[in-house]
């Protein structure tokens, strides 16, 4: 971007879907040889534009898309590849069963007369390869590879098609910190080689080491654009929210800083590879965060004290006594209840309705006899959830599947509060969900650990968990790396996460 | 996006909250979920008066009466074929339960003075037989499809060695009262049949049993997170098929008097299959409701009915039928464009 014309420039998008005007005049410039991060919250609109970008949606008529200066009209996914913008979603979208040369060039397959020329297919897929430095061949299957070898393989199915502009839609979703350096260095060797890079992340932390510039959405209008000196969380924040951090997050359950017993412990708890012996402890009306890089074994670590996946050792002590908890029905009756990051598909039942997704673990407790349902309980149940966490729905007998996603978190929370928890362990718990949302998640958490309930919050944004967190763990590799905020610690700051999370500083646990 | 589904699913007495989120909405919303559950009915009204139409007979109390009967055993089939459906599983094995349970019947009721222990014996026969899926299914995590296509099989071949593969008869048969007889007017088979739909409606609508078989239909990995015993609610529902066929066995050899262990219940899983997708449960589980399952069987039995009514060839009633099923499903596909899943 020194200097050069703009190789993709967005003008005064706008798109209206029935009864929601999701862009509101958006303007976006993109330099060739510039990673240009897009943020904002979920529903601010950054989907909806780069779906425009790419021809799955048509922008409202006023708008304009030039690339190199010239008008061009977007009207489906192929004319998009054909003026060089190729998008990399976070659901990859390759087929596992065919070969990289394959997926690379499937729909445009090298072929003379009617036979498919896999001899020269194969030649060019290596030469891009090779461009990567990937170590496995064309005719590689890719059920064989992992999902960061996928990934790779997206990007030379784009760099194949000649694209000059490539979309990364949260890249590094599931993606270990190592494979998430490569993929940075891989990134950076695009940009040098004169490539628009528009990506998308929520994090803060990638945004810092990779970004160019930022142009930040809000509620579906452009809230600016800050070069790289000017990017800092705080202005991002105040750009994507609207408003200052201190009136965002809750923390007033332990306005003066003490800290009750200890009611829950975790002792050595391990599984084969992915967690390797944690241990700690959440004192009385705590919030204690558990942070770290994608991959460092953070939700493992929740899914074995909850009893979803097998573990190979371990302890688990509330109020001094020691629990069995062998499955997730364990877990519930023992008073210690997990929040999926996964909501959609590990938490809710969209076709079900909000009544019986908000009771479906309390409906044995409420049953008459013979396990008849008792319906007036679980109507009551509902509708003080609806009440009680504000869930915005016309009627309890609502699919659940048909609500936002702020509110399908609430009813999935409330679902975990009807079973009166000791221990709650939310992990993601604002994953997916509008800032308004947000908020009242905050205030409930800080409610929860005023009265009483141990709140363990997993978090990759760390904002969030700095800002709601009375301790934090920072978790590298499975296992506990470091604290933050605690007697004898450091405090709580981004920095200091991020130093622990990625190695810089190693801190006694 | 308010379009709801055909959700069903909901325990629904009448709305949920009311003076905070407007009243007519809400009713609003009940009444869509209702069309959908009723579904198929208008073609069941249709076909009914296109009979009538045709050939001046159909609507007659004593045809109507032969149309229930007919229906009575696809019934308690397609009853338990709901069951294993909404958790999106499949029982290939129902005609071949019906067939080994039916001779367990006849050979049962030849016991002298102890005759009436056919139908005891019978239904064991079905409930040991689907157990024995279930578990297969829910403990060595077999696919539904291949378990209860050996059991098809499998079932077929002990059904025959136990008659020695004869004609099994007992023209003094102690139970013929359920084929044949009827109380005020009304054939047993067909009392039977609506027994098993109001038993059906009642554990899946009104119990935890029925709230959690949609909940694992739904989402599997979410209902093993919420703490539901996924393995029982799928031992539970190919138990109940099991049994379903079990009943079904005695319906039909207290009908015959007899029961063969070769030709009896060929294909009729077929015919329960169809019924339950006619009646717009999702293949693939989750969705559905038993009464659209009764609305299916009887659209299944008016079709043969009336179109031998009619005059129309055995031939064609197989190829008329087959394209109703497929015209039928997919109109109901087009109807809930947009909410609907396979």
């Amino acid at each position: 971007m020194t200097g050069s014309s703009p190789i993709l420039e967005m003008t005064n998008i706008s798109k209206t879907f029935p009864g929601v005007k999701a862009l509101k005049d958006v303007s976006l410039t993109v330099y060739p040889g510039e990673i240009h991060a897009l943020m904002g919250e979920n529903g601010a609109g950054k989907s909806t534009l780069m779906k425009i970008l790419s021809g799955a949606y048509h922008a409202d008529a006023g708008g304009e898309i030039r690339i190199d200066g010239k008008p061009i009209v977007i009207s489906a996914p192929l004319a998009a590849i054909h003026h060089g913008i190729s998008t990399i979603y976070q659901e990859l979208s390759l087929a596992p069963n065919l070969t990289v040369a394959e997926n690379m060039l499937l729909g445009r397959e090298y072929h003379n007369g009617p036979v498919i020329d896999r001899r020269s297919m194969a030649r060019a897929c290596r030469s891009v390869l090779d461009r990567l430095g990937v170590s496995f061949k064309p005719t590689t299957r890719l059920s064989e590879l992992s999902m960061a070898e996928r990934q790779l393989v997206e990007i030379a199915r784009a760099l194949i098609a000649n694209s000059r502009i490539l979309v990364m839609d949260e890249p590094t979703t599931s993606l270990s910190s190592r494979e998430t350096d490569a993929l940075f260095a891989l990134i950076r060797q695009l940009r040098a080689e004169g490539l628009a890079i528009i990506y998308i992340s929520h994090r803060m932390a990638e945004v810092y080491e990779l970004a160019d510039r930022v142009s930040v959405l809000r509620d579906g209008t452009y809230a600016g654009t800050l070069q790289r000196d000017e990017i800092s969380a705080e202005r991002l924040v105040r750009m994507m929210v609207g408003r200052d951090l201190s009136s965002f997050y809750k923390k007033e359950h332990n306005a003066k800083g003490s800290r009750g017993p200890v009611i829950f412990s975790i002792r050595n708890m391990r599984d084969k590879q992915r967690v390797h012996n944690c241990s700690f402890d959440l004192h009385h009306g705590e919030v204690l965060g558990i942070a770290g890089l994608v991959g460092a074994g953070r939700t493992e670590l929740a899914r074995l004290i909850y009893g979803a996946d097998s573990r190979l050792g371990g302890e688990i002590v509330l109020d001094g006594r020691r629990l069995s908890i062998e499955t997730p029905q364990d877990a519930i009756d023992a008073g210690v209840v997990y929040l999926t990051e996964d909501r959609k598909h590990l938490g809710l039942f969209l076709d079900l309705t909000v009544r019986e997704n908000v009771n479906l673990s309390v409906l044995g407790r409420d049953a008459f006899p013979g396990g008849v349902l008792n319906l007036r309980a679980a109507r009551a149940r509902a509708v003080a959830a609806i009440r009680s966490l504000a869930i915005r729905v016309t009627g309890d007998i609502v699919p659940v599947g048909s609500l936002s996603g702020g509110n399908q978190q609430k009813v999935l929370l409330s679902r975990l509060l009807e079973t009166k928890p000791r221990i709650l362990i939310l992990d993601e718990p604002t994953r997916g969900v509008d800032i308004g949302a947000k908020s009242e998640i905050y205030r409930l958490i800080d409610d929860l650990a005023r009265n009483g309930v141990g709140v363990i919050v997993i978090s990759s944004e760390l904002p969030e968990i700095v800002g709601i967190c009375d301790r934090v763990l920072v978790m590298r590799e499975g296992r506990i790396a470091g604290e933050v905020g605690g007697v004898g610690h450091p405090p709580i700051s981004q920095e200091n996460i991020v130093a622990i999370a990625t190695g810089v500083r190693e801190a006694a646990a | 996006m308010t379009t709801p589904n055909e959700t069903g699913a909901s325990f629904q007495e009448s709305g949920g909250v009311s003076s905070d989120t407007g009243e007519g909405r809400q009713r609003r919303l009940a009444w869509r979920s209702t069309l959908q559950a009723i579904g198929m009915l208008p073609v069941l009204i249709i076909l009914g008066a296109v009979f009538e139409l045709m050939s001046g007979r159909f609507l007659s109390f004593q045809n109507l009466s032969i149309v229930a009967q007919q229906a009575s055993i696809n019934i308690v089939l397609a009853a338990g074929m709901t069951f294993v459906i909404l958790t999106g599983g499949i029982d290939l094995s129902v005609g071949s339960i019906l067939a080994a349970a039916a001779m367990v019947a006849i050979i049962a009721s030849k016991i002298p003075d102890w005759g009436l222990l056919g139908i005891p014996a019978a239904l064991l026969t079905g409930l040991v037989l689907g157990v024995i899926n279930g578990a297969l299914i829910a403990f060595a995590r077999l696919p539904p499809f291949i378990v209860t296509l050996g059991s098809l099989t499998a079932v077929r071949g002990f059904a025959r060695l136990l008659g020695g593969d004869t004609t099994q008869f007992n023209p003094q048969l102690p139970f013929a009262f359920i084929g044949n007889g009827n109380l005020f007017g009304i054939p047993w088979l067909v009392i039977i049949a609506l027994v098993v739909v109001l038993v059906s409606w009642f554990v899946l609508r009104r119990t935890v049993l029925g709230v959690h078989i949609y909940a694992v239909g739904g989402n599997p990995d979410a209902a093993r997170l919420t703490g539901i015993k996924v393995w029982a609610v799928l031992l539970f529902v190919y138990s109940v098929s099991g049994l379903a066929s079990g009943l079904g066995g005695v319906m039909s050899a207290a009908r015959l008097y007899a029961a063969n262990g070769l030709q009896l219940g060929q294909s009729y899983e077929l015919d329960a299959i169809a019924a339950v997708i006619l009646g717009g449960t999702s293949f693939v589980g989750g969705i559905g409701s038993i009464w659209g399952t009764l609305i299916g069987a009887l659209i299944i039995a008016i079709l043969s009915n009336g179109l031998i009514l009619v005059g129309v060839s055995d031939i064609w009633q197989f190829i008329i039928k087959g394209f109703v099923i497929i015209g039928a499903v997919a109109l109901d596909r087009y109807r809930l464009k947009g909410s609907a899943r396979t």
